[in-house]
C-alpha cells in the first residue's frame, strides 16, 4: 500500500480554464465582472439600467446564467447589445467551461466591457473562478443586513458590494450601517455602493465606478506590456 | 450545494493519478476542505458514494480532512484559528484582520494498492 500526495485544487480543471479566460480578456483589454446575489437582489434590472445608460457604440455584451428559461436574456437583449444566455440546466453556477463555449461565438476583439450575471445563488458561485477581472457582490435592502456574516466567502472575494433598492429603505427594517459593517467586518476596506435602479439613485456613481475600474485594468495591461 | 460536481472531480483526479502507476489498484482518497469552501461535508460523503456505487471503485474509501478558518492580522502578522471575522487578534488585539484560510478545497493523496 502507498499513500501519494498529490497537493492539488479539486478544481484545478476549472481553474485551468479560468486562467486562460483572464489571458485572453487582457489580450483584449477587455473588463469582465462577475455579478453574484441571491435570486432576486436585482442583477438583471441592474444590468438593464446599466445597459440603457450606454451609447450604442459602446463594446458591451452579457453572459447571463439561470437554471431554466432565456427570460433574463430576452430582457436584457432589448438593449441592443450582444447578449447570451446559459442555461445550466440545473447547476448552481457558472463555470469557466460554460464561459469558454458561449465565447466561442463572439470575438473579444468586439467587447470591451463584459458582464457575467451568475446564477442567483451566494455560496456555489464564489468557488468558481471564471477569468474575470473582479467579482462584484449585490444585496438588496429587502434582505437581511447579516448576509455578509452568513455566506463570509463572496463578501470577502468580490471587490465590491453593491447595496441595491434603496428606495425602499423607509419601509424595510433593514439597517444599512450595519450591512456596511457587516461588510468590512468579513473584507476590510471592500468597496461599496447604494443604489436605486427605481430612482436612479447611486447609478451615477456606478457608472463612474465603472468608467474608474476600465481604466485601471487597461494602464495595468500598458504596464505589463512595457 | 454542488457537492455531485464536487465528488465528480475528485474522483476524475483521483482516477488520473491511479492511471499514472500502472497496474495499480485505488483504496483511497483523501481530501481537505475548508469550513468555508461552502461544502457540506455530508453531502460530499454521499454524493462520493452515490457515484461510486456499482462501479470499479465501489468500496474505495473517502478521507475527508476539515480545515479551520484561520485569520491574519495585519496589524502584527499573527495567524490564527477563528470561527468568526470579528474576533480582533489575540496577540495585539488589532481588528484589521483578514481571511488567510479555511476556503481548502484540496485533493491530499490518494492510497494505492501497487501491483
Amino acid at each position: 500500500m502507498t499513500l501519494i500526495p498529490i497537493e492539488k485544487k479539486v478544481l484545478s480543471e476549472n481553474q485551468r480554464i479560468a486562467l486562460s479566460l483572464r489571458e485572453r480578456f487582457k489580450e483584449h483589454g477587455t473588463l469582465c465582472l462577475n455579478l453574484i446575489s441571491s435570486p432576486g437582489s436585482g442583477k438583471t434590472t441592474l444590468l438593464e439600467q446599466t445597459l440603457g445608460g450606454f451609447s450604442p457604440q459602446e463594446k458591451v455584451a452579457v453572459l447571463t446564467g439561470d437554471l431554466q428559461t432565456e427570460n433574463d436574456a430576452r430582457r436584457l437583449a432589448r438593449y441592443g447589445f450582444p447578449v447570451q444566455q446559459i442555461t445550466t440546466g440545473g447547476v448552481c453556477h457558472l463555470d469557466g467551461k460554460m464561459i469558454e463555449r458561449a465565447l466561442e461565438r463572439w470575438s473579444l476583439d468586439e467587447i470591451d466591457l463584459l458582464f457575467i450575471e451568475n446564477v442567483g445563488n451566494l455560496v456555489c458561485p464564489s468557488s468558481y473562478d471564471l477569468g474575470e477581472e473582479g467579482k462584484i457582490v449585490l444585496l438588496s435592502v429587502t434582505e437581511g443586513e447579516d448576509k455578509p456574516l452568513k455566506y463570509p466567502s463572496i463578501f470577502a472575494k468580490a471587490e465590491l458590494l453593491i447595496l441595491t433598492k434603496v428606495d425602499l429603505l423607509p419601509y424595510v427594517p433593514f439597517n444599512i450601517e450595519q450591512a456596511r459593517a457587516n461588510a468590512r467586518l468579513v473584507h476590510p476596506g471592500m468597496e461599496i455602493l447604494e443604489l436605486s435602479c427605481t430612482t436612479g439613485e447611486g447609478m451615477d456613481a456606478w457608472s463612474a465606478w465603472l468608467a474608474h475600474r476600465r481604466e485601471t485594468m487597461l494602464q495595468r495591461i500598458c504596464i505589463a506590456r512595457a | 450545494m454542488h457537492e455531485i460536481g464536487i465528488a465528480n472531480a475528485i474522483i476524475e483526479a483521483g482516477q488520473a493519478e491511479t492511471a499514472r502507476h500502472a497496474g495499480s489498484k485505488l483504496l483511497r482518497i483523501g481530501v481537505r476542505i475548508g469550513t468555508l469552501a461552502g461544502v457540506d461535508n455530508d453531502a460530499l460523503r454521499f454524493a462520493f458514494a452515490a457515484l461510486t456505487q456499482g462501479t470499479q471503485l465501489d468500496g474505495v474509501g473517502f478521507e475527508i480532512q476539515s480545515c479551520p478558518r484561520r485569520n491574519l492580522c495585519l496589524g502584527c502578522g499573527h495567524e490564527f484559528e477563528s470561527a468568526l471575522y470579528s474576533e480582533p487578534c489575540p496577540r495585539c488585539a488589532s481588528e484589521q484582520i483578514i481571511l488567510a484560510g479555511g476556503e481548502e478545497l484540496d485533493l491530499a493523496y490518494v492510497e494505492l494498492e501497487e501491483a
